[in-house]
């Protein structure tokens, strides 16, 4: 359907043209527009210095387990290790704390606590990842060296600290799930006596389970970034860690930190320069498929307000 | 082609969901005089008064079929001027909604954007609006202080006269006296027996009673049609369709 | 009475690990605070590290992180509100919306080290323009896009619905509605997502390693073009790189860093909150 179109008595006569206006709206349109070419770009310029790296290096070589670019070695396998050590240790740790913590709050904080529990977390995402991997190595480091282990730099340093940064996501993404669960549920629990943690335990969880999942994936995305704190605590040794009880207590190195640590010395256009670009590709296809999936977790466009127009 | 300010022609109107707001209503509308639309809630009153000026374009993916004709012309026509319109067909909402910023500003600010900035015009303007809304007894003293610090009752007359300043040709009214006290509720009725004198005056009463008490003439919706369209003494008085009794005489609504 | 006590249990341990929450953030301010507040005087701001950066202030790096941080506002800015405007006022549900809104996530979820690397790749390298304010600017402006444009975009829809209706009726145009209505309106929300994105990226190391930050540079930049120190980038350095730093100049670099940018989270809250209570509607 579409208006009818009728024939008018007097001749048409076109609204003016309004061009500031137009400018300025094509200019809107251009910096909505521009978000993809600037992802678009991102890729293509990590493409176009770290191609080189799956072209000249056999596969086989590029995920062995020997990173010796001096000798000409880029064997990734310790670095996707140390990240996956890393990684996987800040989430074990930070989504059970960041869930229980949005527990807390939700559930069992009074008003007064949560007016200083909510700023605080605010200031912790905050702090610069710098002054975290500073505190790190001057505090943390020792602590866990006089704990036993050979040397305070270990994925674990790492993970505790990247944990925490990860916090602040992680709890407001759980506590936005956890208030998503319709009262009915809750109610409807309490009302056939359930305690509040049975409640908690066997309605709400399950009921805010996607939304749960989506923090684990967004910390997870965040840890395997994270480059400062890599850098600084988790020891620089790349090679990967033997296996055992003490896996979490030996220095490691994550790709980030590597390519943080080894882009300053490399001479440009060599192959460990693209070594180092490829790195920053395969973060790019992780986090940006970690990202998407998550975002489609999330509903698409259910975050938008919808407008009635009236 | 007749002397009609508004002439509605077999307009249907269908929500961006489906659901059919309108359907195929016609109707005509005089120059000076109050029309009343009435009728139950989501019978289209609404959807019809914003169609009238086109705000229903603010609807993303709602269609419509048939035409609105504003003095002879489509409003729908391609290079149709909707700005122009909206300031020739002027609307006052259910909800009196000020803008942030003061009385002045509240009702300059059509002035202003279409680019009239004398200033002179601009206190001629404010003056007048608010008589004609009577309101300028009540709030002359303090233009320049926030719109959002009057009664409900002032702050609906002032959107009356933010409309009215921009001197339309025609002034709709949502259920304008929705939220207002009796005697608020009567002031505006009574302005708006002397502002038909120079405006066309299209309306959708808080209830029967009031449509009866202003109108000229009175069109009856019904689940988006035009149920009866007559004078108003005959309507309230004498309705045709059984349904409008019915309506009228509170049996079901 | 089995079920009462797994309830208290559970109760006691979530607060527990709340508190294991609170108290490390606590610990880690004080002790920043308590190691670094002896070394604050005027010297240590307004001097250049003297004697192996063993002595002397902080002053270049402090300035640079201000250069840059103005830089990025004006790289980010324009196009973060923009963008957001484009997304919250004039973007149809379609394919395109559809891509902008992937890119935004994707874009605030692409590692730091990865702006890094990219502004090394295209402003350092393709563009030429060296190792510079400019290049660290637009790669630190880039990453901070989509926080800017989330929090703008949130706060143009936050913008009660009738104000464009009252707006467009009195015959606005669109971007007259936009300008006089819904801009005023949200821009509480716009400075406040502004400042919270700057504050990151002031504190940001890994994307100016490559593209901006000096190691040691004791004179002031002189113009877009040059190098400078940075507080973030300082700090790694004179922690990790140079032997036999004193402790002390080194506890009150990431005092003075961490003050900067949480001063600035805390600026952006009291906007907030100041602009709310002005509000009306």
């Amino acid at each position: 359907m579409s208006a009818t179109k009728l024939e008018t008595s007097t001749p048409d006569v076109s609204p003016p043209v309004r061009w500031g206006e137009k400018i300025i709206e094509g200019l809107i349109w251009a910096a909505g527009l521009s978000t993809i070419l600037i992802v678009a770009l991102i890729f293509i310029f990590l493409l176009k210095e770290g191609l080189p790296t799956f072209l000249d290096i056999p596969l086989r070589q590029l995920f062995g387990k020997r990173w010796y670019p001096i000798e000409g070695m880029f064997g990734l396998a310790s670095l996707l290790a140390g990240t996956l050590l890393v990684t996987a240790g800040a989430v074990i740790i930070t989504v059970p704390l960041g869930i229980v913590t949005a527990i807390y709050l939700g559930e069992f904080a009074p008003p007064w606590q949560r007016e200083i529990l909510k700023p605080l977390i605010e200031v912790l995402a905050g702090i610069p990842s710098i002054v975290l991997g500073f505190l790190g190595w001057v505090a943390l480091a020792p602590i866990i060296q006089n704990a036993g282990a050979p040397t305070g730099l270990t994925a674990f340093t790492g993970a505790l600290i990247l944990a925490y940064m990860a916090l602040p996501t992680i709890i407001s993404i759980s506590e936005d799930a956890l208030y998503a669960v319709p009262k009915e549920y809750r109610d409807g629990a309490l009302a056939i006596g359930a305690t509040q943690w049975q409640t908690i335990w066997r309605v709400v969880l399950p009921a805010a389970k996607s939304g749960i999942v989506i923090a684990v994936m967004l910390g997870i995305g965040r840890a395997i970034g994270e480059t400062m704190v890599a850098l600084m605590v988790t020891g620089n040794a790349a090679n990967i860690p033997a296996f055992g009880a003490d896996i979490m207590f030996q220095p490691v190195r994550t790709m980030t930190a590597t390519i943080a640590a080894e882009m300053g010395e490399v001479a440009q256009g060599s192959l460990h320069y693209s070594v180092l670009f490829g790195i920053g590709i395969l973060l790019f296809l992780i986090t940006f498929a970690i990202n998407s999936l998550a975002r489609k977790l999330v509903g698409g466009e259910s975050v938008r307000r919808k407008r009635t127009g009236f | 082609m007749t002397n009609d300010k508004i002439a509605v022609n077999n307009l249907f109107f269908t929500y961006p969901d489906g659901t059919e707001a309108l359907s195929n209503v016609s109707l005509n509308i005089a120059a000076n005089q109050i029309f009343v639309l009435f009728g139950p809630a989501r019978s289209g009153k609404t959807t019809l008064l914003r169609l009238l000026n086109r705000l229903s374009d603010l609807l993303e993916g709602a269609r419509h079929q048939g035409d609105i004709l504003f003095n002879g012309e489509s409003v729908f026509r391609r290079n149709a001027n909707v700005i122009e319109l909206r300031r020739k067909i002027s609307m006052v909402f259910a909800i009196p909604t000020p803008l942030p910023g003061s009385i002045r500003q509240n009702l300059t600010y059509g002035l202003r954007m279409a680019g009239i900035k004398d200033k002179v015009l601009h206190e001629a303007r404010v003056e007048t609006s608010l008589q004609q809304a009577g309101l300028w007894d009540e709030v002359k003293d303090r233009l320049d202080t926030s719109a959002f610090a009057l009664s409900g009752g002032q702050k609906q007359r002032l959107c009356i006269a933010r409309s009215l300043a921009l001197e339309p040709e025609v002034l709709v009214l949502d259920n304008p006296t929705s939220g207002l006290d009796p005697l608020s509720t009567a002031v505006v009725e009574e302005s708006l027996y002397d502002l038909k004198e120079q405006y066309t005056i299209v309306m959708v009463p808080h209830s029967v009673q009031q449509g009866a008490r202003v109108a000229d003439v009175a069109a009856f919706m019904l689940g988006g049609e035009l149920v009866e369209v007559c004078t108003a003494d005959k309507m309230f008085m004498n309705p045709q369709d059984q349904r409008t009794e019915d309506y009228i005489t509170g049996r079901f609504g | 009475m089995k079920r009462q006590q797994t309830d208290k249990i559970a109760r006691i341990a979530i607060t527990i690990v709340a508190a294991l929450v609170v108290i490390p953030i606590i610990l880690v301010i004080l002790f920043i605070i308590i190691n670094g507040i002896g070394t604050l005087s005027w010297e240590f701001f307004t001097q250049p590290p003297g004697n192996g950066m063993k002595e002397g202030g902080i002053m270049p790096a402090l300035l640079g992180t201000i250069i840059l941080t103005f830089g990025t506002a004006i790289a980010a800015i324009p196009l973060a509100i923009g963008a957001a405007i484009y997304l919250a006022e004039y973007a149809k549900e379609n394919r395109l919306t559809r891509w902008v809104r992937i890119a935004i996530v994707n874009l605030a979820g692409i590692p730091s080290i990865v702006y890094g690397l990219f502004g090394l790749g295209m402003f350092v390298l393709f563009m030429g323009f060296g190792t510079s304010i400019i290049a660290g600017s637009l790669t630190l402006g880039i990453m901070t896009l989509p926080v800017v444009i989330s929090a703008s975009e949130e706060a143009i829809l936050a913008v009660p619905q009738e104000f464009r209706v009252v707006s467009l009726s009195l015959g606005a145009t669109k971007w007259q509605t936009i300008r006089h209505q819904v801009l005023p309106q949200a821009l509480p929300g716009i400075i406040t997502g502004i400042i919270l994105g700057l504050g990151r990226a002031a504190g940001e190391t890994a994307p100016i390693l490559f593209t901006v930050a000096a190691f040691y540079l004791p004179e002031l930049p002189r113009s877009a073009f040059d190098q400078t120190m940075a507080l973030p980038y300082h700090l790694y350095v004179i922690s990790t790189q140079v032997p036999g730093m004193p402790m002390d100049v080194q506890y009150g670099s990431a005092l003075v860093l961490l003050l900067l940018v949480l001063s600035m989270t805390l600026i952006a809250t009291v906007v907030r909150t100041g602009m709310r209570r002005k509000r009306e509607w």
